[in-house]
């Protein structure tokens, strides 16, 4: 179950941002690193709320900044 | 006008007046128009049956711009039916106007809720299609009566406003993904809006027009054709003004 979640969150990452699978890493930064814009990054939360059929809010948003960060909220949340 | 065959528009407050030109202008161009009104469906029916009279594809959607989740699940039904949502005309307006003073809050509210918050509604819901498609066309109906002010038509005046400031914001942040988001400002149009002037108001009014004459819901419609067309793909965050001169 969780090995699913992070596959699944990095394959949405890998198709928004088009990145390759070896720069999608946990550590990477979804601004900094893999170089998200704020559009790209509405895009993605809007892609892991329909997958995951979750809400993000945006205090939640605020402390996510990495694609760790994102596997772990979402495991949290589901 | 080709481009936009087949394409799938979204006219709001599409019954009568400037929407209903504007329904007909883009079904005659080819495009699925779904037809907005809240309660007048006799003159949505009458819209359809001349754009289908016309050869045209055209379908009605009763939903009040005003109420968030009702445009939501209306244009969510779009989508649904036809896979995407390419045009979106915000032209569904009212007005109720009075000297200042004696406006209630709840005139406010009615003018505000339609015109400026249903622009929102609309847009919100659109903008997410849009841009999971890298592609739209947005086109705002404000008002001469925007930029002038006109005494009378205080809350009329703001929610047109307010509607150009959403115009250009839009427009910078859905740039990115090919979505155009313009604004037209119509002045004075013979439409039900304007219908109940005595000829004395209507005369001193054309006064003020360099072009001596009204305009027509036609004369409108045919620039939202053009920004909406391939002509105009370099044009966004625009407030074209159609208004024979009375202001410039």
């Amino acid at each position: 179950m969780t090995t699913d979640i992070e596959k699944q969150v990095k394959e949405i990452i890998i198709e928004q941002l088009s990145v390759t699978e070896e720069e999608c890493v946990l550590e990477a930064a979804i601004g900094d690193d893999l170089g998200a814009d704020s559009l790209d990054i509405v895009e993605l939360v809007m892609a892991m709320e329909d997958t995951f059929d979750l809400e993000i809010s945006d205090e939640d948003l605020a402390g996510i900044r990495t694609v760790k960060d994102i596997v772990e909220y979402i495991k949290e949340k589901s | 006008m080709d481009r936009i065959k087949d394409k799938i528009a979204l006219i709001t407050g599409g019954s009568r007046g400037i929407g209903r030109a504007v329904a007909m202008k883009l079904a005659g161009a080819g495009a699925v128009t779904y037809i907005n009104y809240r309660t007048n469906e006799e003159a949505a029916r009458d819209t359809l049956r001349r754009i289908t009279d016309g050869g045209g594809k055209g379908k009605l959607t009763r939903f009040d711009v005003a109420r968030f989740e009702e445009t939501r699940e209306a244009i969510a039904a779009i989508v649904n039916e036809t896979g995407s949502l390419d045009i979106l005309v915000n032209n569904a307006g009212v007005t109720i106007d009075g000297m200042f003073a004696r406006v209630r809050e709840e005139h406010w509210d009615a003018v505000m809720g339609t015109n400026l918050k249903g622009t929102f509604n609309c847009c919100r819901t659109a903008a997410r299609q849009m841009m999971k498609q890298r592609w739209g066309r947005i086109v705002n109906m404000t008002s001469v009566v925007a930029e002038t002010g006109n005494a009378g038509q205080a809350c009329y005046s703001a929610s047109k406003a307010g509607i150009i400031g959403l115009t250009k914001s839009l427009a910078r942040e859905l740039g990115p993904r090919d979505i155009t988001v313009n604004a037209v400002a119509p002045g004075f149009i013979d439409t039900d809006m304007t219908l109940s002037m005595t000829d004395e108001m209507r005369n001193s009014i054309i006064e003020q027009i360099p072009l001596e004459r009204t305009g027509t819901p036609e004369d409108v419609a045919g620039v939202v054709a053009f920004l909406i067309s391939g002509a105009a793909d370099y044009i966004t965050g625009q407030v074209i003004r159609v208004n024979g001169g009375i202001y410039m």
